[in-house]
């Protein structure tokens, strides 16, 4: 008989926790069928901080650490260093990458860390239950931006991938969206050459994908979609912000 | 006889670390132990192993947890204010009960305080520092050469219990120079493997997780109450102490790291005067060699705790005395260290 459609082996057997037509969900099963495809489910090890995803550990077959709110890029670090030959990334939140982690995630793309960052975008804090995060939109009404997020007050919401792609060590960095077919299509595509860049030691990768958080958006799912596609596709445009993976 | 080195404290420390092993150093700039670091840098690449200055001790801690968690013996060293910042990284390390050595060499605080040597991160060290139920093997050599064999320990120790453990010393400590000897490398190959660690699966075993996460209140008393079993060992175990003269002792001074060796010349200044005073110096702060005070508050009518700092040791001295001693405190903080005249004066103050 031939399977159409199966659980990638790097998927644990597990229901997850992640709410109703989160989009956390696939982009694990975007990790895990490039992982599969690439045939290192045994050579890697993730690393998965605080946020929604910190019990990714229970998700993924593979070796994987639970990091503390922002410290993820730093643990990669070290566990890159001791296994410089084995595949390590990190699976961080907005919140955790870009307000209390942003000078780990700098500093580790400006070492050139030989490492996979897969940056969810949600714009919010999720799992503390829909505070303001770095890429909140301005006007974007959250629990702590009762009034929408006001540029006097809070600021600008920080483009990651604009930014991170100034840095020199950053090898590769692209930003892609879940909310098609197509867009997961092109996703699964840049995951797997941000792995690739690793696999041949060009430096650090990043991948933003944006995506939903329909419980603290207080959205239905299809309206979450067409939220990211209408409000966080103009701030936050898709497309490859640098690559010198062919570089030697 | 093994070859002598005259060396600093800071670089002996080092030395010693990657003879016992370490390979891996994570650090951020910081007086009084910028040496130590100096001479990682120096030495680490030329034995295949990695020196790392971080972008802060937040995040040097962390790598630490990420190779400690990869089966690396690691090490980062800081002095006060960092270790403040470290604190967070070294509750994760516990919780997750990953070895590693952390080494504070300490500095006159609060606050961005004062460079020179200071005791005042006692309770930072032995009570908590970060957050939750946890403790730390905390060592602290009063000489260089006992700066060199508790760094093997503190390695050993720390593989041993799945704990981390912290070396306390102070900048006198760290910057003077004394002759030291050290033991030969050790062979990494002959280090037990750490069955546990994320080194990959290779497909062929389950996952391995490090992980200090536990939702479920009734898991996370459980493994509390597990690591406080292990704890219990340590207690047991691992205390260790010097006494020099307590066996007639009516007063008995508790001093530990340098300020221990100034009490001793005190010490020996009033015996030649025929006070019977003697000296327990802790050499492990936690585990606190508890056995001893118990048993010698039998005897010794008087303790005198003598600390760089307002008054830390001195509590856990109350506490193990029983309220059968009196206990008396005397210490300058801030980087003033007692001359042994003070000390004199004051055991004679209150003999
Ligand atoms: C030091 C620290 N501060 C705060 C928190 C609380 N906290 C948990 S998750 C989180 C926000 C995570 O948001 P994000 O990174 O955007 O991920 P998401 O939950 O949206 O996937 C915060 C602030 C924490 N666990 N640790
Ligand atoms: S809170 Fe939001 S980000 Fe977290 S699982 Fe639910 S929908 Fe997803």
């Amino acid at each position: 008989m031939e399977v159409l459609f199966e659980r990638p082996h790097s998927l644990s057997n597990v229901v997850n926790s992640y709410c109703p037509g989160c989009t956390h969900g696939i982009i694990h099963r975007l990790v895990a069928e490039v992982i599969d495809e690439m045939g290192i489910e045994g050579e890697t090890i993730g690393i998965a901080p605080v946020g929604c995803s910190v019990t990714a550990y229970n998700f993924f077959e593979f070796d994987i650490q639970q990091a503390a709110h922002g410290r993820a890029p730093a643990v990669a670090t070290g566990i890159k260093r001791v296994h410089p030959d084995k595949f390590v990334f990190t699976y961080q939140g907005d919140g955790d990458l870009a307000a209390i982690g942003t000078a780990e995630i700098v500093h580790a793309a400006a070492r050139s860390e030989n490492i996979t960052v897969i940056f969810v975008n949600n714009a919010i804090y999720g799992m503390t239950g829909g505070q303001m995060a770095p890429t909140s939109l301005v006007g974007q009404v959250t629990q702590t931006t009762p009034y929408g997020r006001k540029v006097e007050n809070q600021g600008y919401p920080l483009r990651v991938c604009e930014l991170l792609s100034t840095v020199e060590g950053a090898a590769y960095i692209e930003r892609v969206s879940v909310d098609s077919v197509q867009n997961i299509k092109k996703a699964k595509a840049a995951i797997r050459k941000a792995f690739e860049c690793q696999k041949n030691k060009k430096g650090f990768s990043l991948v933003e994908v944006l995506s939903t958080c329909p419980t603290n958006w207080g959205k239905e799912p299809d309206e979450a979609l067409e939220w990211l596609r209408e409000n966080m596709m103009p701030h936050y445009p898709l497309g490859v912000y640098c690559d010198y993976t062919d570089k030697d | 006889m093994a070859k002598k080195f005259l060396m600093k404290g800071n670089e002996a420390l080092a030395e010693a670390a990657m003879r016992n092993g370490c390979r891996f150093f994570f650090g951020y700039p910081i007086t009084p132990q910028t040496e130590l670091a100096a001479y990682m840098a120096k030495k680490m690449p030329k034995i295949g192993g990695t020196f790392l200055q971080a972008e802060s001790e937040v995040a040097a801690i962390n790598m630490v947890y990420g190779a400690a968690g990869a089966g690396a013996r690691v090490m980062t060293s800081s002095s006060s204010p960092g270790i403040s910042l470290k604190s967070e990284g070294i509750s994760y390390i516990a919780a997750a009960d990953l070895p590693c050595v952390i080494v504070n060499i300490v500095r006159g605080g609060p606050g961005l305080g004062g460079i020179q040597a200071a005791q005042s991160d006692y309770f930072q060290a032995t009570k908590g520092g970060g957050h939750g139920d946890y403790r730390l093997l905390v060592y602290a050599p009063a000489s260089i050469q006992e700066l060199v064999d508790l760094t093997a320990k503190a390695f050993e120790k720390a593989d041993e219990y799945r704990n981390p453990a912290m070396i306390m010393g102070d900048g006198m400590l760290g910057q003077m120079m004394e002759p030291v000897e050290f033991s030969e490398p050790i062979d990494l190959s002959s280090l037990p493997e750490k069955e546990w660690a994320t080194t990959g699966t290779e497909m062929k075993r389950k996952k391995n997780i490090i992980n200090s996460l536990y939702l479920s209140p009734e898991e996370l008393e459980y493994l509390n109450i597990k690591r406080y079993e292990k704890y219990a060992v340590i207690k047991e175990k691992e205390p260790m102490y010097e006494e020099v003269y307590t066996e007639d002792a009516e007063l008995i001074v508790t001093a530990y790291g340098t300020v221990s060796r100034v009490a001793l010349s005190a010490i020996n200044i009033l015996r030649e005067e025929g006070y019977k005073v003697g000296l327990i110096r802790p050499i492990t702060l936690w585990p606190f060699p508890e056995k001893i005070f118990d048993e010698r508050s039998k005897t010794a009518k008087k303790f005198l705790s003598v600390e760089l700092s307002m008054g830390q040791m001195v509590e856990d001295v109350e506490r193990c005395t029983k309220g059968r001693s009196e206990v008396h405190f005397f210490g300058r903080s801030g980087g003033m260290v007692p001359g042994k005249e003070d000390i004199v004066e004051e055991i004679k103050r209150i003999y």
